[in-house]
Protein backbone atom coordinates (compact mmCIF):
# COMPACT_ATOMS: atom_id res chain seq x y z
CA UNK A 1 0.00 0.00 0.00
CA UNK A 2 2.85 2.46 0.88
CA UNK A 3 5.00 1.57 -1.96
CA UNK A 4 1.45 2.17 -4.27
CA UNK A 5 1.22 5.42 -2.71
CA UNK A 6 4.86 6.28 -3.16
CA UNK A 7 4.14 5.24 -7.06
CA UNK A 8 1.19 7.90 -6.99
CA UNK A 9 2.64 10.69 -5.92
CA UNK A 10 5.96 9.90 -8.75
CA UNK A 11 3.03 9.91 -11.04
CA UNK A 12 1.43 13.40 -10.19
CA UNK A 13 5.05 14.73 -9.72
CA UNK A 14 6.67 13.75 -13.38
CA UNK A 15 2.92 14.90 -14.53
CA UNK A 16 2.74 18.09 -12.84
CA UNK A 17 6.47 18.79 -13.57
CA UNK A 18 5.25 18.28 -17.80
CA UNK A 19 2.31 20.33 -17.21
CA UNK A 20 4.02 23.04 -15.07
CA UNK A 21 7.27 23.83 -16.61
CA UNK A 22 6.45 24.95 -20.42
CA UNK A 23 4.16 27.05 -18.52
CA UNK A 24 6.99 28.66 -16.32
CA UNK A 25 8.69 28.50 -19.21
CA UNK A 26 6.59 30.56 -21.01
CA UNK A 27 6.11 33.26 -18.82
CA UNK A 28 9.91 33.38 -17.68
CA UNK A 29 10.74 33.86 -21.36
CA UNK A 30 7.88 36.46 -21.96
CA UNK A 31 9.82 38.93 -19.00
CA UNK A 32 13.39 38.37 -20.91
CA UNK A 33 12.67 40.91 -23.47
CA UNK A 34 14.43 44.30 -21.48
CA UNK A 35 18.36 42.63 -21.01
CA UNK A 36 19.75 41.96 -17.48
CA UNK A 37 16.25 41.85 -15.97
CA UNK A 38 12.69 41.31 -15.77
CA UNK A 39 9.95 43.51 -17.45
CA UNK A 40 6.59 43.71 -19.21
CA UNK A 41 7.90 44.84 -22.22
CA UNK A 42 6.97 42.02 -24.08
CA UNK A 43 3.48 42.82 -22.96
CA UNK A 44 3.37 46.31 -23.55
CA UNK A 45 4.78 45.61 -26.73
CA UNK A 46 1.60 43.09 -27.03
CA UNK A 47 -1.10 45.65 -26.30
CA UNK A 48 0.40 48.50 -28.22
CA UNK A 49 0.26 46.30 -31.32
CA UNK A 50 -2.69 47.86 -33.75
CA UNK A 51 -2.85 45.03 -35.26
CA UNK A 52 -3.43 42.98 -31.85
CA UNK A 53 -6.23 44.65 -30.87
CA UNK A 54 -8.06 44.86 -34.27
CA UNK A 55 -7.27 40.39 -34.93
CA UNK A 56 -8.63 40.16 -31.10
CA UNK A 57 -11.33 42.23 -32.06
CA UNK A 58 -12.67 40.54 -34.86
CA UNK A 59 -12.09 36.75 -32.97
CA UNK A 60 -14.22 38.17 -30.33
CA UNK A 61 -16.62 39.43 -32.29
CA UNK A 62 -16.73 36.16 -34.45
CA UNK A 63 -16.57 33.84 -31.10
CA UNK A 64 -19.86 36.37 -30.40
CA UNK A 65 -21.66 35.59 -34.09
CA UNK A 66 -21.01 31.73 -33.63
CA UNK A 67 -22.38 31.51 -30.04
CA UNK A 68 -25.56 33.14 -31.30
CA UNK A 69 -25.75 31.46 -34.21
CA UNK A 70 -24.64 28.01 -32.53
CA UNK A 71 -27.24 28.20 -30.28
CA UNK A 72 -29.91 28.86 -32.19
CA UNK A 73 -29.30 26.30 -34.59
CA UNK A 74 -28.58 23.57 -31.73
CA UNK A 75 -30.79 24.42 -28.89
CA UNK A 76 -34.70 23.90 -31.30
CA UNK A 77 -32.81 21.01 -32.73
CA UNK A 78 -31.89 19.20 -29.46
CA UNK A 79 -35.28 20.28 -28.18
CA UNK A 80 -37.43 18.92 -31.25
CA UNK A 81 -34.90 15.23 -30.95
CA UNK A 82 -36.24 14.93 -28.00
CA UNK A 83 -39.50 15.64 -28.15
CA UNK A 84 -41.12 14.99 -31.40
CA UNK A 85 -38.20 12.66 -32.93
CA UNK A 86 -36.33 10.57 -30.74
CA UNK A 87 -35.97 7.70 -33.84
CA UNK A 88 -33.32 10.30 -35.47
CA UNK A 89 -31.50 11.33 -32.00
CA UNK A 90 -28.24 8.41 -33.23
CA UNK A 91 -28.39 9.96 -36.25
CA UNK A 92 -28.30 14.00 -35.39
CA UNK A 93 -25.25 12.75 -32.84
CA UNK A 94 -23.41 11.15 -35.27
CA UNK A 95 -23.42 14.06 -37.42
CA UNK A 96 -22.54 16.47 -34.36
CA UNK A 97 -19.55 14.20 -33.76
CA UNK A 98 -18.34 14.14 -37.45
CA UNK A 99 -16.36 17.73 -36.95
CA UNK A 100 -14.30 15.57 -34.58
CA UNK A 101 -13.49 12.92 -37.11
CA UNK A 102 -13.16 15.06 -40.29
CA UNK A 103 -10.06 17.09 -39.56
CA UNK A 104 -10.58 20.80 -39.80
CA UNK A 105 -8.30 21.44 -42.78
CA UNK A 106 -10.20 18.93 -44.90
CA UNK A 107 -13.53 20.68 -44.00
CA UNK A 108 -11.90 24.50 -45.42
CA UNK A 109 -10.31 22.61 -48.24
CA UNK A 110 -14.17 21.37 -49.31
CA UNK A 111 -15.22 24.88 -48.70
CA UNK A 112 -12.90 26.50 -50.88
CA UNK A 113 -13.84 24.71 -53.37
CA UNK A 114 -17.22 24.22 -52.88
CA UNK A 115 -17.68 28.19 -52.40
CA UNK A 116 -15.40 29.84 -54.25
CA UNK A 117 -15.79 32.69 -56.95
CA UNK A 118 -16.92 30.76 -59.69
CA UNK A 119 -19.59 28.00 -57.79
CA UNK A 120 -23.47 28.23 -57.47
CA UNK A 121 -22.97 30.48 -54.09
CA UNK A 122 -19.91 31.87 -54.36
CA UNK A 123 -19.59 32.68 -51.05
CA UNK A 124 -15.30 33.32 -50.66
CA UNK A 125 -16.30 35.96 -53.78
CA UNK A 126 -16.76 38.77 -51.23
CA UNK A 127 -15.53 39.79 -47.66
CA UNK A 128 -18.59 39.41 -45.68
CA UNK A 129 -19.62 36.11 -47.72
CA UNK A 130 -15.77 35.16 -46.38
CA UNK A 131 -17.25 36.15 -43.15
CA UNK A 132 -20.17 34.25 -43.05
CA UNK A 133 -18.05 31.36 -44.41
CA UNK A 134 -16.08 31.45 -41.41
CA UNK A 135 -18.64 32.27 -38.88
CA UNK A 136 -20.46 28.48 -40.52
CA UNK A 137 -17.29 27.07 -40.56
CA UNK A 138 -16.67 27.88 -36.82
CA UNK A 139 -20.76 26.75 -35.78
CA UNK A 140 -19.39 23.59 -37.53
CA UNK A 141 -16.01 22.90 -35.34
CA UNK A 142 -18.00 23.96 -31.91
CA UNK A 143 -20.84 21.29 -33.30
CA UNK A 144 -19.79 18.46 -31.43
CA UNK A 145 -19.01 20.80 -27.87
CA UNK A 146 -22.61 22.79 -28.20
CA UNK A 147 -24.74 20.09 -28.85
CA UNK A 148 -23.30 17.36 -26.24
CA UNK A 149 -23.45 20.73 -23.54
CA UNK A 150 -27.26 21.72 -24.83
CA UNK A 151 -28.16 17.85 -24.48
CA UNK A 152 -27.10 17.26 -21.48
CA UNK A 153 -28.51 19.93 -19.82
CA UNK A 154 -32.13 19.14 -21.55
CA UNK A 155 -31.59 15.76 -20.35
CA UNK A 156 -32.00 17.21 -16.53
CA UNK A 157 -35.50 18.86 -17.84
CA UNK A 158 -38.90 17.47 -18.26
CA UNK A 159 -39.08 18.81 -22.15
CA UNK A 160 -42.20 17.03 -22.86
CA UNK A 161 -44.72 17.94 -19.43
CA UNK A 162 -42.62 21.74 -19.63
CA UNK A 163 -44.42 21.51 -23.52
CA UNK A 164 -47.75 20.65 -22.65
CA UNK A 165 -48.15 23.13 -19.63
CA UNK A 166 -47.17 25.80 -21.89
CA UNK A 167 -48.90 25.08 -24.42
CA UNK A 168 -51.85 24.34 -22.23
CA UNK A 169 -51.59 28.09 -21.06
CA UNK A 170 -51.61 28.96 -24.78
CA UNK A 171 -47.83 29.54 -25.16
CA UNK A 172 -47.24 29.73 -29.09
CA UNK A 173 -43.91 27.91 -30.07
CA UNK A 174 -41.55 30.97 -29.89
CA UNK A 175 -42.81 31.45 -26.48
CA UNK A 176 -41.94 28.20 -25.67
CA UNK A 177 -38.70 27.96 -27.04
CA UNK A 178 -37.29 31.26 -25.95
CA UNK A 179 -39.57 31.35 -22.72
CA UNK A 180 -39.57 27.99 -21.68
CA UNK A 181 -37.17 25.80 -23.31
CA UNK A 182 -34.16 28.55 -23.54
CA UNK A 183 -34.11 29.43 -19.55
CA UNK A 184 -34.13 25.90 -18.57
CA UNK A 185 -31.00 24.83 -20.48
CA UNK A 186 -28.60 28.19 -19.58
CA UNK A 187 -26.05 25.95 -17.88
CA UNK A 188 -25.51 23.97 -21.05
CA UNK A 189 -25.68 27.05 -23.33
CA UNK A 190 -23.35 28.88 -21.27
CA UNK A 191 -21.10 25.75 -20.86
CA UNK A 192 -21.04 25.25 -24.90
CA UNK A 193 -21.02 29.36 -25.35
CA UNK A 194 -17.54 29.33 -23.22
CA UNK A 195 -16.11 26.26 -24.94
CA UNK A 196 -16.93 27.66 -28.63
CA UNK A 197 -14.98 31.20 -27.08
CA UNK A 198 -12.13 29.15 -26.33
CA UNK A 199 -12.23 27.41 -29.46
CA UNK A 200 -12.41 30.20 -31.70
CA UNK A 201 -9.90 32.45 -30.02
CA UNK A 202 -7.07 30.13 -30.55
CA UNK A 203 -8.30 28.86 -34.42
CA UNK A 204 -5.74 29.24 -36.66
CA UNK A 205 -6.73 26.64 -40.06
CA UNK A 206 -9.75 28.08 -40.95
CA UNK A 207 -8.85 31.83 -40.74
CA UNK A 208 -5.87 31.21 -42.23
CA UNK A 209 -7.05 29.11 -45.35
CA UNK A 210 -10.19 31.97 -45.87
CA UNK A 211 -7.25 34.74 -45.55
CA UNK A 212 -9.54 36.24 -42.49
CA UNK A 213 -7.24 39.12 -39.93
CA UNK A 214 -8.33 36.62 -37.36
CA UNK A 215 -6.16 36.56 -33.81
CA UNK A 216 -5.45 33.14 -34.70
CA UNK A 217 -3.39 34.09 -38.18
CA UNK A 218 -1.96 36.82 -35.88
CA UNK A 219 -0.55 34.52 -33.14
CA UNK A 220 1.24 32.52 -36.19
CA UNK A 221 2.69 35.76 -38.06
CA UNK A 222 3.91 37.22 -34.77
CA UNK A 223 5.25 33.58 -34.06
CA UNK A 224 7.37 34.03 -37.21
CA UNK A 225 8.52 37.32 -36.64
CA UNK A 226 9.32 38.02 -33.14
CA UNK A 227 11.41 36.75 -30.15
CA UNK A 228 9.79 37.38 -26.53
CA UNK A 229 6.18 38.66 -28.52
CA UNK A 230 4.94 35.17 -28.74
CA UNK A 231 5.70 34.08 -24.87
CA UNK A 232 3.35 36.98 -24.08
CA UNK A 233 0.72 36.25 -26.71
CA UNK A 234 0.91 32.55 -25.52
CA UNK A 235 0.58 33.31 -21.74
CA UNK A 236 -2.14 35.64 -22.45
CA UNK A 237 -3.73 32.68 -24.99
CA UNK A 238 -3.92 30.60 -21.96
CA UNK A 239 -5.42 32.69 -19.82
CA UNK A 240 -8.17 33.16 -22.07
CA UNK A 241 -8.52 29.03 -21.81
CA UNK A 242 -7.80 29.34 -18.35
CA UNK A 243 -11.11 31.15 -18.31
CA UNK A 244 -13.14 29.98 -20.00
CA UNK A 245 -12.82 26.28 -18.72
CA UNK A 246 -13.27 27.83 -15.58
CA UNK A 247 -16.53 29.63 -16.36
CA UNK A 248 -17.41 26.38 -17.37
CA UNK A 249 -17.17 24.76 -13.85
CA UNK A 250 -18.73 27.48 -12.07
CA UNK A 251 -21.65 27.26 -14.31
CA UNK A 252 -21.92 23.47 -13.58
CA UNK A 253 -21.57 23.93 -10.02
CA UNK A 254 -24.42 26.54 -10.03
CA UNK A 255 -26.61 23.64 -12.11
CA UNK A 256 -26.03 21.20 -9.56
CA UNK A 257 -27.39 23.39 -6.62
CA UNK A 258 -29.91 24.35 -8.93
CA UNK A 259 -32.62 21.71 -8.56
CA UNK A 260 -32.74 22.25 -4.35
CA UNK A 261 -33.58 25.81 -4.93
CA UNK A 262 -36.62 25.31 -7.54
CA UNK B 1 -58.80 -1.94 -37.91
CA UNK B 2 -58.23 -1.12 -41.65
CA UNK B 3 -60.43 1.95 -41.28
CA UNK B 4 -58.92 3.56 -38.79
CA UNK B 5 -55.69 3.14 -40.05
CA UNK B 6 -56.64 5.00 -42.95
CA UNK B 7 -58.38 7.74 -41.01
CA UNK B 8 -55.08 8.47 -38.96
CA UNK B 9 -52.74 7.62 -41.99
CA UNK B 10 -53.41 11.20 -44.01
CA UNK B 11 -52.68 12.67 -40.01
CA UNK B 12 -49.69 10.72 -39.36
CA UNK B 13 -48.27 12.10 -42.01
CA UNK B 14 -48.86 15.59 -42.20
CA UNK B 15 -47.77 15.63 -38.43
CA UNK B 16 -44.80 13.70 -39.70
CA UNK B 17 -43.67 16.17 -42.43
CA UNK B 18 -44.08 18.82 -39.22
CA UNK B 19 -41.96 16.47 -37.81
CA UNK B 20 -39.10 16.96 -39.96
CA UNK B 21 -39.27 20.20 -40.82
CA UNK B 22 -38.16 20.89 -37.47
CA UNK B 23 -34.75 19.45 -37.88
CA UNK B 24 -34.76 20.75 -41.52
CA UNK B 25 -32.65 23.84 -40.71
CA UNK B 26 -29.81 21.44 -38.61
CA UNK B 27 -29.61 18.97 -41.33
CA UNK B 28 -29.32 21.94 -44.41
CA UNK B 29 -26.67 23.10 -42.19
CA UNK B 30 -24.73 19.81 -41.49
CA UNK B 31 -25.42 19.07 -45.45
CA UNK B 32 -23.76 22.81 -46.66
CA UNK B 33 -21.00 22.88 -44.06
CA UNK B 34 -20.27 19.35 -43.45
CA UNK B 35 -21.02 16.83 -45.55
CA UNK B 36 -21.09 17.99 -49.11
CA UNK B 37 -17.87 19.56 -48.56
CA UNK B 38 -16.07 16.37 -47.32
CA UNK B 39 -18.05 14.76 -50.06
CA UNK B 40 -17.03 17.15 -53.13
CA UNK B 41 -13.11 15.85 -51.89
CA UNK B 42 -14.18 12.35 -51.32
CA UNK B 43 -15.43 12.30 -55.04
CA UNK B 44 -12.90 14.62 -56.46
CA UNK B 45 -10.25 12.04 -55.63
CA UNK B 46 -11.68 9.66 -57.84
CA UNK B 47 -12.06 12.14 -60.99
CA UNK B 48 -9.28 13.29 -63.51
CA UNK B 49 -9.10 17.30 -63.80
CA UNK B 50 -11.66 16.59 -66.22
CA UNK B 51 -13.60 15.13 -64.92
CA UNK B 52 -13.45 11.51 -65.42
CA UNK B 53 -13.31 8.43 -63.29
CA UNK B 54 -9.60 7.48 -62.17
CA UNK B 55 -7.81 5.60 -59.79
CA UNK B 56 -4.48 7.49 -60.43
CA UNK B 57 -4.97 9.77 -57.76
CA UNK B 58 -5.37 7.24 -55.21
CA UNK B 59 -2.23 5.75 -56.96
CA UNK B 60 -0.44 8.79 -57.11
CA UNK B 61 -0.19 8.85 -52.74
CA UNK B 62 1.66 6.17 -53.37
CA UNK B 63 5.10 7.99 -54.73
CA UNK B 64 7.74 8.62 -52.22
CA UNK B 65 7.57 12.42 -51.14
CA UNK B 66 3.41 11.75 -50.22
CA UNK B 67 4.53 8.24 -48.90
CA UNK B 68 6.99 9.64 -46.03
CA UNK B 69 4.42 12.88 -45.18
CA UNK B 70 2.17 9.92 -44.40
CA UNK B 71 4.65 8.13 -42.96
CA UNK B 72 5.85 10.81 -40.47
CA UNK B 73 2.38 12.04 -39.62
CA UNK B 74 1.55 8.53 -38.22
CA UNK B 75 4.76 8.04 -36.35
CA UNK B 76 4.24 11.30 -34.61
CA UNK B 77 0.98 10.20 -34.02
CA UNK B 78 1.61 6.68 -32.83
CA UNK B 79 4.32 7.35 -30.58
CA UNK B 80 2.47 11.24 -29.26
CA UNK B 81 -0.78 8.80 -29.10
CA UNK B 82 1.16 6.18 -27.10
CA UNK B 83 3.18 8.07 -24.81
CA UNK B 84 0.44 10.28 -24.05
CA UNK B 85 -1.95 7.32 -22.68
CA UNK B 86 0.57 6.31 -20.60
CA UNK B 87 1.60 9.15 -19.10
CA UNK B 88 -2.02 9.91 -19.03
CA UNK B 89 -2.93 5.90 -17.48
CA UNK B 90 -0.62 6.35 -14.73
CA UNK B 91 -2.04 9.95 -13.71
CA UNK B 92 -5.01 8.26 -13.91
CA UNK B 93 -3.94 5.45 -11.86
CA UNK B 94 -2.67 7.67 -9.50
CA UNK B 95 -6.13 9.85 -8.71
CA UNK B 96 -8.10 6.90 -8.56
CA UNK B 97 -5.97 4.19 -6.94
CA UNK B 98 -3.20 6.06 -5.65
CA UNK B 99 -4.44 7.54 -2.12
CA UNK B 100 -3.76 10.79 -3.15
CA UNK B 101 -5.93 13.72 -1.38
CA UNK B 102 -9.18 14.74 -3.23
CA UNK B 103 -7.46 18.79 -4.25
CA UNK B 104 -4.32 16.51 -5.98
CA UNK B 105 -7.81 14.62 -8.03
CA UNK B 106 -9.68 18.43 -8.70
CA UNK B 107 -6.75 20.14 -9.06
CA UNK B 108 -5.65 17.85 -11.82
CA UNK B 109 -8.96 16.69 -13.64
CA UNK B 110 -9.74 20.89 -13.65
CA UNK B 111 -6.07 21.71 -15.51
CA UNK B 112 -6.84 18.36 -17.82
CA UNK B 113 -9.94 20.56 -18.78
CA UNK B 114 -7.84 23.38 -19.46
CA UNK B 115 -4.84 22.08 -20.73
CA UNK B 116 -6.52 19.47 -23.15
CA UNK B 117 -8.01 22.32 -25.00
CA UNK B 118 -4.54 24.38 -24.83
CA UNK B 119 -3.19 23.63 -28.38
CA UNK B 120 -3.02 25.11 -31.62
CA UNK B 121 0.09 28.23 -32.06
CA UNK B 122 0.23 29.25 -28.11
CA UNK B 123 1.15 25.79 -27.54
CA UNK B 124 4.15 25.55 -30.27
CA UNK B 125 5.18 29.24 -28.72
CA UNK B 126 5.07 28.02 -25.03
CA UNK B 127 7.73 24.76 -25.69
CA UNK B 128 9.75 26.92 -27.91
CA UNK B 129 10.12 29.28 -24.74
CA UNK B 130 10.86 26.09 -22.98
CA UNK B 131 12.71 23.68 -24.59
CA UNK B 132 14.20 26.02 -27.79
CA UNK B 133 17.43 27.00 -28.63
CA UNK B 134 17.49 30.13 -26.00
CA UNK B 135 14.21 28.35 -23.29
CA UNK B 136 14.06 27.99 -19.44
CA UNK B 137 15.59 24.24 -19.65
CA UNK B 138 17.83 24.82 -22.37
CA UNK B 139 19.41 27.32 -20.79
CA UNK B 140 19.00 26.03 -17.22
CA UNK B 141 20.80 22.50 -18.45
CA UNK B 142 23.35 24.73 -20.11
CA UNK B 143 23.88 27.32 -17.23
CA UNK B 144 23.47 24.75 -13.73
CA UNK B 145 24.89 21.55 -15.27
CA UNK B 146 27.37 22.61 -18.31
CA UNK B 147 24.95 19.77 -20.55
CA UNK B 148 24.20 21.23 -23.76
CA UNK B 149 21.04 20.01 -25.03
CA UNK B 150 21.64 20.45 -28.79
CA UNK B 151 24.59 19.14 -29.00
CA UNK B 152 23.02 15.46 -28.25
CA UNK B 153 21.47 16.24 -31.65
CA UNK B 154 18.06 17.14 -29.98
CA UNK B 155 15.67 19.46 -31.73
CA UNK B 156 12.80 20.92 -30.93
CA UNK B 157 11.71 21.32 -34.85
CA UNK B 158 11.88 17.44 -35.23
CA UNK B 159 10.35 14.12 -34.81
CA UNK B 160 11.11 14.18 -31.25
CA UNK B 161 9.94 17.65 -30.91
CA UNK B 162 6.64 17.77 -32.01
CA UNK B 163 6.09 14.75 -30.15
CA UNK B 164 6.47 16.04 -27.03
CA UNK B 165 4.88 19.22 -28.08
CA UNK B 166 1.87 16.71 -28.78
CA UNK B 167 1.82 15.25 -25.33
CA UNK B 168 1.00 18.37 -23.34
CA UNK B 169 -2.59 18.01 -24.77
CA UNK B 170 -2.83 14.05 -25.18
CA UNK B 171 -1.80 13.43 -21.93
CA UNK B 172 -4.91 15.49 -19.91
CA UNK B 173 -7.47 14.33 -22.51
CA UNK B 174 -6.00 10.50 -21.90
CA UNK B 175 -6.80 11.85 -18.02
CA UNK B 176 -10.28 13.27 -18.83
CA UNK B 177 -11.06 9.85 -20.50
CA UNK B 178 -9.50 7.11 -18.65
CA UNK B 179 -10.56 8.95 -15.05
CA UNK B 180 -14.31 7.43 -15.17
CA UNK B 181 -13.60 4.39 -16.26
CA UNK B 182 -11.23 3.79 -13.34
CA UNK B 183 -14.05 5.06 -10.83
CA UNK B 184 -15.83 2.13 -12.63
CA UNK B 185 -13.87 -0.36 -11.11
CA UNK B 186 -15.72 -2.15 -8.58
CA UNK B 187 -14.20 -2.55 -4.95
CA UNK B 188 -15.66 -5.92 -5.20
CA UNK B 189 -13.75 -7.61 -8.30
CA UNK B 190 -10.71 -6.89 -6.10
CA UNK B 191 -11.62 -7.97 -3.15
CA UNK B 192 -13.13 -11.23 -5.00
CA UNK B 193 -9.92 -12.17 -6.51
CA UNK B 194 -7.84 -11.22 -3.02
CA UNK B 195 -10.55 -13.52 -1.32
CA UNK B 196 -9.42 -16.30 -4.13
CA UNK B 197 -5.46 -15.89 -3.36
CA UNK B 198 -4.82 -13.45 -6.01
CA UNK B 199 -1.53 -11.14 -5.65
CA UNK B 200 -1.45 -7.62 -6.93
CA UNK B 201 -0.05 -8.35 -10.36
CA UNK B 202 -2.82 -11.31 -10.71
CA UNK B 203 -5.61 -9.16 -10.37
CA UNK B 204 -4.03 -6.75 -12.80
CA UNK B 205 -3.38 -8.89 -15.39
CA UNK B 206 -6.18 -11.11 -15.20
CA UNK B 207 -9.12 -9.09 -13.99
CA UNK B 208 -8.45 -5.35 -13.93
CA UNK B 209 -6.18 -4.97 -17.93
CA UNK B 210 -9.30 -7.35 -19.47
CA UNK B 211 -11.70 -5.31 -18.61
CA UNK B 212 -9.80 -1.53 -18.93
CA UNK B 213 -8.51 -2.91 -22.54
CA UNK B 214 -11.03 -1.62 -24.75
CA UNK B 215 -11.33 1.64 -22.54
CA UNK B 216 -7.43 2.10 -22.94
CA UNK B 217 -7.08 0.72 -26.44
CA UNK B 218 -10.01 2.74 -27.71
CA UNK B 219 -8.70 6.03 -26.02
CA UNK B 220 -5.33 5.63 -27.65
CA UNK B 221 -6.97 5.38 -30.94
CA UNK B 222 -8.67 8.82 -30.38
CA UNK B 223 -5.47 10.18 -29.43
CA UNK B 224 -4.01 9.10 -32.54
CA UNK B 225 -7.04 10.80 -34.52
CA UNK B 226 -6.40 13.69 -32.70
CA UNK B 227 -2.81 14.28 -33.24
CA UNK B 228 -3.30 13.36 -36.74
CA UNK B 229 -5.52 16.15 -37.88
CA UNK B 230 -3.97 18.88 -35.63
CA UNK B 231 -2.29 21.44 -37.73
CA UNK B 232 -1.59 24.73 -35.97
CA UNK B 233 0.90 23.52 -33.57
CA UNK B 234 3.59 21.96 -35.94
CA UNK B 235 2.96 24.90 -38.16
CA UNK B 236 3.66 27.12 -36.00
CA UNK B 237 6.63 25.14 -34.33
CA UNK B 238 8.36 24.14 -37.40
CA UNK B 239 6.90 25.94 -40.29
CA UNK B 240 6.85 23.61 -43.02
CA UNK B 241 10.60 21.96 -42.07
CA UNK B 242 8.47 18.97 -40.72
CA UNK B 243 6.61 17.69 -44.00
CA UNK B 244 3.86 16.00 -41.98
CA UNK B 245 0.50 15.31 -44.06
CA UNK B 246 -1.53 18.64 -42.71
CA UNK B 247 1.38 20.69 -43.47
CA UNK B 248 1.59 19.48 -47.06
CA UNK B 249 -2.17 19.30 -47.58
CA UNK B 250 -2.23 23.32 -45.91
CA UNK B 251 0.76 24.10 -48.90
CA UNK B 252 -1.01 22.47 -51.27
CA UNK B 253 -4.58 24.50 -50.68
CA UNK B 254 -2.53 27.58 -50.55
CA UNK B 255 -0.63 26.71 -53.67
CA UNK B 256 -1.06 23.66 -55.61
CA UNK B 257 2.18 22.34 -54.84
CA UNK B 258 1.37 18.59 -56.01
CA UNK B 259 0.74 20.29 -59.19
CA UNK B 260 -2.62 18.44 -59.30
CA UNK B 261 -5.63 19.37 -57.41
CA UNK B 262 -7.26 16.28 -57.67
CA UNK B 263 -4.33 14.66 -55.86
CA UNK B 264 -4.94 17.13 -53.61
CA UNK B 265 -8.32 15.52 -52.74
CA UNK B 266 -6.95 12.15 -52.80
CA UNK B 267 -4.40 13.56 -49.88
CA UNK B 268 -7.63 15.15 -48.30
CA UNK B 269 -9.15 11.24 -48.44
CA UNK B 270 -6.34 9.29 -47.15
CA UNK B 271 -6.51 11.76 -43.80
CA UNK B 272 -10.58 11.17 -43.29
CA UNK B 273 -9.87 7.44 -44.37
CA UNK B 274 -6.93 7.48 -41.19
CA UNK B 275 -8.76 8.77 -39.07
CA UNK B 276 -12.43 7.92 -39.65
CA UNK B 277 -11.29 4.29 -38.88
CA UNK B 278 -9.66 5.34 -35.86
CA UNK B 279 -12.63 6.84 -34.67
CA UNK B 280 -14.90 4.10 -35.64
CA UNK B 281 -12.91 1.33 -34.08
CA UNK B 282 -12.80 4.16 -30.69
CA UNK B 283 -16.68 3.61 -30.85
CA UNK B 284 -16.38 0.56 -30.99
CA UNK B 285 -14.13 -0.31 -28.12
CA UNK B 286 -16.01 2.01 -26.01
CA UNK B 287 -19.12 0.20 -26.45
CA UNK B 288 -17.31 -2.86 -25.72
CA UNK B 289 -16.15 -0.62 -22.38
CA UNK B 290 -19.43 0.40 -21.33
CA UNK B 291 -20.47 -3.30 -20.59
CA UNK B 292 -18.95 -3.12 -17.48
CA UNK B 293 -19.62 0.01 -16.18
CA UNK B 294 -23.60 -0.74 -16.00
Amino acid sequence: MKAQRLGAWIAIAIGAGYFIIPLLGTLEFSLRMRRGQYSFDAYESVFSDIQFRETFGYSMLMAFLTIVFGMLLVVPTAYWVRLRLPQVRPVVEFITLLPLVIPAIVIVFGYLRLYNSSSVLPLTGSTSGTNALLMFSYMTLSLPYMYRAVDTAMRAIDVRTLTEAAESLGAKWPTILFRCIFPNVMSGVLSGSFITFAIVMGEFTMAALLNRPAFGPYLQLVGANKAYEPSALAVIAFAITWLSMGLIQLVSRFQKSAPAKA
Amino acid sequence: MTMTTAIAAPRISKRAIIDWLGIAPFMIFALMFLIVPTLYLVTGAFLTPEGELTFKNIADLFTPSILSAYWISIRVSVASSLGGALIGFFLAWAIVLGGVPTWVRSGLLTFSGVASNFAGVPLAFAFLATLGRTGLVTVFLRDWFGFNLYSTGFNLLSFFGLTITYMYFQIPLMVLILTPALDGMKKEWREASEILGASHWQYWRMVALPILWPSLLGTTLLLFANAFGAIATAYALTGSSLNIVPILLYAQIRGDVLHNPNLGYALALGMIVITGISNILYIWLRMRAERWQK
